[in-house]
């Protein structure tokens, strides 16, 4: 498994007749194979602008990213993605869309078959194969979406705010679905999200990002994602532990939130 | 039936209490497309019906209903008296004169007489086949033309500057005003024809491929790409496929576009199909003629558009869904 190296990545945005903004500056960490990163910060902090990078399709204006001792230049099969929605392809069914990686790298379909039936029991979405996508709810949509990441077997999976579309409920079990593939594959994950309990839920480790110039502002390693596969996620999430460092990042994004706005006006 | 029945209201919009100017809650009723249909078919029968009685026909009558009162239904005296259809035509005041319009049993016979002797060396069948023909060889090379170049243009900001120029000039430009020069260089018949049918459809095709390629979502292409796919095969297994609706609304709009400028053009440049078949039957007042290729027309044209969406409900089902 793979390492995963950013070296002082900074990325600067030119805006005609105004500022340049920066949505990144001077950022750098080293993430170790099999780690869950949570990426949390209010709009404008560079995160999803870092997930891009990562995923190779923007080029930061300074510094470097490596996999594995690789530099990052392009998007690639190593690194497979899960947005928010709609990046599933709708002319495709369910087993289409998840061999689609495979089957662009040349692969046949009696290759893929006992695959995608694999992952679709993986995901919870056996005997659906056959579906079309505009068939399923949102929250079946993003278990195809992880499934066709997955069938690529890629060493690093990025997630832009893959529950963001999802009603409450859903978006518990699909976190929960998360944590269970984490633990089963040993993939790294990298997590951009709004909400503050599930960058806590999810990540064994957390960014909290803050923006003008994009910076990671605190770096957390932390415990409840190994706690949570074992206990019930509504018992750990209600943990006065969990409660606590909830107060804590929260009470940081509003700090940050009030400087923007007083910056604003 | 069930569907002809719903003008009693019912369905998810039942219990709607707002309804004026909810644009869902309102629809086509079948019901009222068939009264519409009905309705045009007997203001036609009536307005070429000739009315009146012939005023022989009336001072029979009258004398006879003073004779026989009470005694003698209406109808019977009408049998009796010898009924109007015998009478000759120019004793009957008419809405819409035989020279002005044909009855739609005239155009009923009219419409037989073409389907078996013809009319202007072809029968209905060949001068609509050979109209149809022309129509699917013009669309048939103004997709092939146009799609490639749309999505160029959709792809390339090079390619897009390059074909902007031509694309913008010739767009506006009515086909019809250009069939002259077409019937100079190529003409008349198939050659100007087909060829006006492709500069009739091949913007239009231009057009709608740029806005398919325009319309794709970058995390569809950035999840392509992530998953290892290479450009040819994000632009045959993505950008393709997603452009479809898009394409499928360019084609039909582009059928309607062809079929009425095929018609207007065989009106001059033309010695066969529909629009030569009607222009001919003037001359020869055969006003019966010139109704049925009208109706042939417009029945041909609402066939190819339904024809189009039983495709396009097959081809693309994602369509307005999700």
């Amino acid at each position: 498994m793979k390492e995963l190296k950013v070296s002082s990545v900074g990325m600067v945005y030119n805006v005609p007749k105004s500022d340049d903004v920066i949505a990144l500056n001077d950022v750098s960490f080293e993430l170790e194979a099999g780690r869950l990163l949570t990426l949390l910060g209010p709009s404008g902090c560079g995160k999803t602008t870092l997930l891009n990078i990562l995923a190779g399709f923007l080029a930061p204006t300074s510094g470097t990213v490596e996999l594995g001792g690789q530099q990052i230049t392009k998007p690639g099969p190593d690194r497979g993605m899960v947005f928010q929605q709609g990046a599933l392809f709708e002319w495709l069914s369910v087993e289409q869309n998840i061999a689609f990686g495979p089957k662009m790298n040349g692969a046949s379909k009696s290759e893929t078959k006992p695959m995608v039936e694999e992952l679709l029991h993986t995901v919870g979405l056996a005997g659906f194969g056959d579906k079309q996508i505009y068939e399923l709810s949102g929250g079946m949509q993003q278990r195809v979406a992880l499934a066709r990441c997955l069938a690529n077997d890629p060493d690093v999976i990025l997630m832009d705010e893959p529950l963001g579309a999802l009603d409450a409920l859903t978006r518990e079990k699909m976190q929960g679905l998360i944590l269970k593939l984490w633990q089963e594959t040993g993939k790294t994950v990298i997590l951009v999200t709004h909400s503050v309990e599930e960058a806590l839920y999810l990540g064994d480790r957390l960014f909290v990002m803050a923006p003008r110039p994009g910076r990671i502002e605190r770096d957390y390693n932390l415990p409840f994602a190994e706690i949570g596969l074992k206990v019930e996620p509504r018992e750990l999430k209600a943990s006065p532990d969990f409660i606590e460092r909830r107060e804590e990042i929260l009470s940081l994004i509003w700090e940050m939130e009030e400087q923007i706005m007083g910056h604003g006006s | 039936m069930t569907a002809l029945f719903s003008r009693f209201g019912g369905g998810p919009d039942a219990r709607k209490t707002v309804t004026f100017g909810d644009a869902a809650a309102v629809r086509s009723l079948p019901f009222w497309s068939l009264v519409s249909l009905i309705g045009i078919i007997v203001l036609w029968w009536a307005g070429t019906k000739p009315w009146g009685f012939p005023s022989d026909f009336q001072q029979a009558y009258e004398a006879k209903a003073a004779a026989e009162g009470d005694n003698i239904t209406t109808r019977q005296m009408l049998i009796e008296c010898g009924a109007a259809p015998d009478c000759d035509d120019s004793m009957y005041s008419q809405f819409l004169g035989p020279r002005t319009m044909a009855s739609p049993i005239d155009t009923w016979r009219g419409f037989n007489v073409l389907r078996t002797d013809g009319f202007a060396d072809h029968t209905l069948w060949e001068h609509s086949w050979i109209s149809l023909w022309r129509v699917i060889r013009g669309m048939f090379f103004g997709i092939l033309f146009g799609v490639p170049v749309g999505m160029a243009m959709g792809l390339s900001s090079r390619l897009r500057g390059l074909f902007d120029t031509p694309v913008e000039l010739f767009r506006p430009i009515p086909p019809l005003g250009i069939l002259p020069l077409f019937i100079l260089w190529f003409g008349i018949g198939d050659p100007s024809a087909v060829r006006l049918l492709i500069f009739a459809s091949v913007w239009i095709m231009i057009i709608s491929a740029r806005a398919g390629v325009g319309t794709v979502k970058l995390s569809k292409i950035r999840a392509a790409y992530s998953l290892g796919a290479s450009k040819p095969q994000v632009l045959r297994r993505v950008i393709l496929p997603n452009a479809l609706p898009e394409l499928f609304t360019g084609i039909r709009v582009a059928l309607g576009v062809s079929w009425g400028t095929l018609v207007a053009a065989e009106l001059v440049g033309a010695e066969a199909g529909l629009g030569s078949m009607i222009f001919r039957a003037r001359n020869f007042f055969r006003l019966d003629v010139m109704l049925v290729g009208i109706i042939v027309i417009a029945v041909i044209g609402v066939l190819m558009d339904v024809f189009m969406r039983f495709l396009e409900a097959r081809l693309i089902p994602w369509r307005g869904k999700g």
